[in-house]
């Protein structure tokens, strides 16, 4: 046990240490310090396999939790401990981090090659990457929070990494700000929890909620607004508006941070709360991630910029975790969270490669105008970039849960869990999830295929910029073949090789926790009997939804048997909507930032030109009107001679009093006063006294 | 422990002022080392008196008592607990930055010196004394200088604003002296002392003033008093004022040194010794907590002077230490959260200090360089200046609150210590957290990032002067951020105290 301790200390740091090395020295290391801070999250890597390896080999107990912790404040009976929660699913966790976190390093080294602030980019993703640890390796609410806000700041400082570009530190503004929102949520959720509970510990929690100290509609309530924390950080509707801005940031820095690992903390942590959810947060969970994964699949149809294409289909997945969470099937909705994590990030380091070729050649050409990231531009990318074609075909095929890929095993399980919540609640609304959940599919495989027509396959959309086109170097493309590998399904059914059946290492590690809401005894058994029944089912309809958008995508961008633009002006409104992402952008500014900015502009005036001008000097100016008339009272003749004299006249008399300080009559003026204050308060004293 | 530290602190400045005085004025450069050698001096003592101080005592360290003037009973009587303590050494600590931060001063430069030390003096004095009397004489020194600091040296406006400021706060000095007197005569034999005033508490709760009970007249009188100095929402305009229109280091020890008062006012004589009317007034102090957060930053959103938006985020930020205060109202029900809050709010009376004085110091390393400070003036400095710029991140985001900043937990504190008591305000005042993200990362966006403007880009970075004011700060802010356990501990057997004065108090009055 103390191994684990000991590693998972090392684990958390190294990243910060790199940190560290980076802001202050990093410019004067040779290579800029991307070899340290590599060979740093290197490590880290190779102790989370060590950790993954003794929890496999020696631990095999699906169930172990252990948490060392020790007193970090105390006030009174008020104490808060910081310590680690270390279970399967922390080490899964971990373990992914590390691999995304150390390929999307090697990856950096040539993507941000010649970057004016190269060494401070490889801080803030040691910074980004202890974050993240944090968070996974916290055993309460407390220090989630705290490496929450800190998965905050990283984003922040990486999405604006270019931040001369306006729409660069717009978009990390706005992701901070956005998340906030949420955050606002969960902290008021957490109070609620620490001031019934008086504890801040998942496990302590999760006992008091089981012996009924939080129950009932609070209970809901709590867990619902802890649950906002995960709306703003996994982007979910009605606050996913931030991520696709987030694209701003450089690529690899949205494979690791705005696709594989600080948004799916949102998942995390609803997986974390999983016991405490009670049926109505859960429902109210399935709505937010059902709507989520639809409508962002919608969205992705239309777009033309290959990062946003992918940002979209970010929303949408974490959309299908969520919906896991809330109808239960917890193991589902965490293994879609580590397959999506790997193939996501393969795409976008990816679209990262084709992104940097599509650049250089414009630079060879000389050419500043045209957009590398827009797929109308692109075309035939294949011949050129064979390494990321393949690897990029991998992982589209996993991304649209097509059998033999790690997609299909999670996607299916994910689906089968909705498939059997309607048949639990034989609801309306569970037949809504489930035409959700199918629908995004069968969207997801055809705009993921529209996308990798639009870019490999077809004529090159300019000849001379197809000349210029190179595959990547090596520091790039071996993180793309390791992603890629890590998309198929052997990775995750071994030591079994079914490739229909999720059996294997995963589901044997990560089972779900029991739930401790009263009247929830035998959720987990009922959901795992409900899933197994929908299995089957589930994976003929999601692969033939995929088939069909796979050839639909194909007819329409491959073949093109018909053409895509006919199709979009037959139903203007529909294809308006996709490509404006549902005026969600426009009906917040306008609807609540604007008003609110005129709002405060309003307020700001109100207090300085109105109440001040007016009431606060209005009071004065008949106070000195009054003393002037009565003329008695010791302390106004004091006000009198040195102040109020002046507020009817400010500058004339103040001026010229200042003068005559300025004239050298400095020292007797402030004896003058001073004394005149001390005889003031002292004669004051006396005639009171009398 | 019979020393004279705690004269030696508070009188040291007047030593520097005299001196100062006697230096002819044309010897800037001596001038300006006789402050810096005797805030330094300071400094050092300060952190003896930390180092000394023991924890875990409840009653007053580094005593200091003799007869001052008899025939009134009026004592020169000064000590400190944990709750004097940090506020102590943040004044000396922003006294010493503050030298350096006025090193180009460059009119009447003998005067200004002189009169800052003064107000050193002053400050020091208002956070030892433990005579009632003292503490008013204090005060009411500090506004002198203070008046004449912001009145000669201050920018375009300062006469205004000197005035604004010196009427505002001596309208409060007024409503304190009453105050003060009625305490005095209401106990009997007559006396300023502070402890035996609070061994007292019940005496003016057992009176009445107009038909309404005495110790809620006098709790109003002394709140006004100490209200504007905070300030609290409606007693808040002086501020933004003021602080456009002093020089930087003048900016500093106002936010950083001289809104504490306000709040050390309140908790050192307020609390302990009106305890039933302070439980009266808890729920009010709450609600006026949280219309300082949210009033003051959406007064922050709405600014266009970068230092009127930090002027406006100290109301925002004092917000969280009028709401921590009143927490103490749970003690009956909820004693840890009672003792949470108070905590919160102490900290973050410390912790405003350190990071607004940042923010000042910042703002007035771009004003120096640019002569200007609207918002929508800049744009992209962070590429010519990226240490300033980076500094400037670490300033905001502690004002934001980012965890491992100092800031956010205090504020975490002051929320979780009201949060039992009163539900519906705190969660209100949550918004607080949402609001100072947009305020300060909106100008941080308009001022550092976005296209560099083609106007400053030859602007200095920051020279190792204005970093020597800022390091340290950075330093504190960052250790407390992670380690808020030393700060909690000093501060903890006083805040017990506190809260035993309060409700012992007030089970006096129900007897």
């Amino acid at each position: 046990m103390e191994g684990y301790t000991q590693y998972s200390l090392i684990i958390l740091f190294l990243p910060l240490l790199s940190f560290v090395i980076q802001i202050f020295v990093g410019k004067r290391l040779p290579r800029k310090g991307d070899v340290i801070a590599t060979g740093l999250v290197g490590i880290t890597l190779l102790l989370s396999i060590a950790m993954f390896a003794m929890s496999f080999f020696i631990q095999k107990d699906p169930a172990f939790p252990y948490h060392p912790h020790f007193e970090w404040l105390t006030i009174g009976d008020f104490t808060i401990k910081l310590g680690f929660y270390l279970d399967n699913m922390t080490i899964v966790m971990l373990l992914m981090v590390a691999i995304i976190s150390s390929m999307v390093h090697l990856y950096s080294i040539g993507y941000m090659e010649g970057d004016p602030r190269y060494s401070r980019y490889f801080g803030f993703l040691g910074l980004f990457t202890f974050s993240m640890n944090g968070i996974v390796l916290s055993n309460n609410f407390f220090m989630t929070y705290i490496f929450w806000e800190l998965v905050g700041l990283s984003s922040y400082l990486l999405i604006g990494f270019w931040f001369e570009k306006k729409s660069a530190s717009d978009a990390g503004k706005k992701a901070f700000i956005v998340n906030r929102v949420g955050d606002v949520g969960m902290w008021i959720g957490l109070m609620i929890l620490f001031a019934t509970l008086g504890t801040w510990s998942y496990v302590d929690v999760f006992e008091s909620i089981h012996a009924g100290m939080l129950h009932g509609g609070l209970l809901t309530a709590a867990g619902i607004l802890i649950f906002m924390g995960a709306v703003g950080k996994s982007a979910q509707f009605p606050l996913h508006i931030w991520l696709p801005d987030a694209m701003e940031g450089p690529t690899p820095v949205s494979a690791l941070i705005h696709a594989a690992t600080m948004v799916a903390a949102g998942v995390f942590l609803s997986l974390r709360i999983f016991p405490m959810l009670s049926v109505d947060a859960m429902t109210f969970i399935a709505i937010v991630g059902g709507i989520t994964a639809f409508l962002a699949a919608l969205i992705a149809i239309t777009q033309n910029d290959i990062k946003k294409v992918l940002a979209y289909s970010t929303v949408s997945q974490l959309g299908y975790m969520i919906l896991a969470v809330g109808t239960g099937a917890y193991v589902a909705g965490f293994f879609h969270l580590v397959t999506h994590a790997m193939f996501k990030a393969s795409l976008f380091l990816g679209s990262g490669s084709v992104i940097h070729a599509m650049h250089h050649a414009y630079h060879k050409l000389h050419d500043h105008g045209r957009d590398p990231q827009d797929m109308r531009n692109m075309g035939a990318l294949r011949e050129k970039m064979p390494v990321t074609f393949w690897t990029f075909l991998i992982s589209t095929l996993a991304l649209s849960g097509v059998p033999l890929t790690s997609g299909f095993l999670s996607k299916d399980a994910i689906l089968a869990g909705t498939l059997s919540y309607y048949h639990e609640h034989q609801s309306l609304l569970g037949l809504i999830l489930v035409f959700f959940g199918f629908g995004a599919a069968f969207i997801t495989a055809f705009y993921m295929f529209r996308l990798v027509y639009m870019t490999f396959f077809g004529k090159p959309a300019d000849v001379k910029v197809q000349a210029h086109i190179h595959e990547s170097p090596k520091t790039m493309t071996i993180p793309l073949m390791t992603l890629a590998t890590l998309s198929t399904f052997i990775m995750f059914t071994l030591p079994k090789l079914n490739p229909f059946s999720d059996k294997g290492w995963f589901t044997t590690l990560i089972q779900a926790p029991e739930k401790v809401v009263e009247g929830l005894e035998h959720f987990n058994h009922e959901i795992m009997e409900g899933i197994h029944h929908a299995h089957s089912t589930a994976m003929m309809i999601s692969v033939t939804v995929a088939t069909l958008g796979i050839l639909l995508a194909t007819m329409l961008y491959f073949w093109k048997k018909w053409d895509a633009a006919t199709w979009a002006s037959k139903i203007p409104t529909l294809y308006k909507l996709s490509l404006n992402k549902f005026y969600i952008d426009e009906i917040y500014m306008n609807g609540i930032v604007l008003p609110f900015l005129k709002l405060c502009s309003i307020v700001g005036f109100i207090d300085m030109e109105i109440y001040d001008k007016y009431v606060i000097d209005g009071a004065a100016r008949s106070m000195q009107k009054i003393s002037d008339v009565a003329g008695i009272q010791l302390d106004y003749n004091f006000l009198d001679q040195t102040v109020i004299d002046g507020v009817g006249r400010l500058a004339k008399v103040s001026g010229s009093q200042i003068k005559k300080i300025q004239t050298g009559r400095l020292q007797n003026y402030l004896t003058y006063v001073m004394s005149a204050v001390i005889l003031f308060f002292i004669i004051e004293t006396i005639i009171k006294a009398v | 422990m019979n020393t004279h530290l705690l004269s030696l602190l508070t009188f040291l400045p007047v030593a520097g002022m005299v001196a100062i005085l006697l230096i002819p004025r044309d010897k800037l450069n001596i001038i300006k080392i006789t402050a810096a050698v005797a805030t330094g001096i300071q400094l050092l003592l300060a952190i003896q008196l930390v180092a000394g101080f023991e924890r875990g005592v409840r009653a007053m360290q580094f005593v200091e008592h003799l007869q001052w003037i008899p025939a009134f009973n009026i004592e020169y009587f000064i000590g400190v607990d944990g709750l004097s303590v940090p506020l102590v050494f943040l004044t000396a600590l922003l006294s010493f930055i503050g030298v350096f931060a006025s090193w180009n001063i460059s009119k009447a430069t003998k005067g200004y010196f002189a009169l800052f030390l003064l107000l050193d003096m002053g400050m020091i004095g208002v956070f030892v004394s433990l005579d009632f009397f003292l503490f008013y004489i204090f005060w009411e020194v500090m506004l002198l200088p203070m008046y004449f600091l912001i009145g000669l040296w201050g920018g375009p406006k300062r006469e205004y604003a000197a005035i604004k400021f010196f009427l505002y706060t001596l309208f409060g000095s007024v409503l304190m002296l009453l105050a003060m007197l009625a305490l005095y005569f209401a106990n009997e034999p007559h006396t300023f002392n502070m402890l035996i005033l609070i061994e007292n508490s019940d005496r003016l709760a057992q009176m009445t003033i107009w038909g309404l009970q005495a110790s809620k007249v006098v709790f109003i009188a002394l709140f006004i008093g100490f209200a504007i100095k905070v300030p609290v929402f409606p007693f808040h305009t002086w501020l933004p004022l003021a602080h456009v229109e002093a020089p930087t280091a003048i900016s500093v020890i106002l936010a950083g040194v001289l809104l504490k008062m306000g709040t050390y006012g309140i908790l050192r004589i307020s609390y302990p010794m009106l305890p039933d009317a302070t439980l009266w007034f808890a729920g009010a102090l709450a609600i006026l907590g949280m219309i300082n957060i949210i009033w003051g930053a959406m007064c922050a959103l709405a600014q266009t002077d970068l230092k009127k938006l930090v002027a406006y985020s100290s109301i925002n930020h004092m917000g969280y230490v009028l709401l921590g205060m009143a927490a103490i109202a749970g003690f009956g029900s909820n004693l840890a959260a009672a003792k949470t809050g108070l905590s919160g709010a102490y900290f973050q009376m410390f912790n405003h200090g350190t990071i607004t004085a940042m923010l000042f110091l910042l703002v007035g390393v771009v004003y120096d360089r640019a002569h200007h400070r609207n918002i929508d003036g800049f744009g992209g400095l962070a590429v010519v200046t990226p240490v300033y710029a980076g500094i400037t991140a670490f300033a905001f985001f502690a004002g934001l609150g980012l965890p491992a900043m100092s800031g956010f937990i205090s504020e975490a504190l002051c929320f979780l210590g009201a949060f039992p008591t009163y539900r519906t305000v705190t969660i209100i005042s949550g918004l607080g957290i949402l609001l100072n993200a947009a305020y300060f990362l909106r100008a941080y966006q308009k001022v550092y990032l976005g296209p560099l403007n083609e106007k400053y880009k030859d602007l200095e970075e920051i020279n190792d002067r204005e970093l020597f004011t800022l390091v340290p700060l950075m330093i504190i802010i960052l250790f407390f951020g992670i380690y808020p356990a030393p700060f909690i501990n000093l501060i903890s057997s006083s805040v017990d105290q506190l809260i035993d004065w309060v409700q012992v108090g007030s089970q006096m009055v129900i007897r």
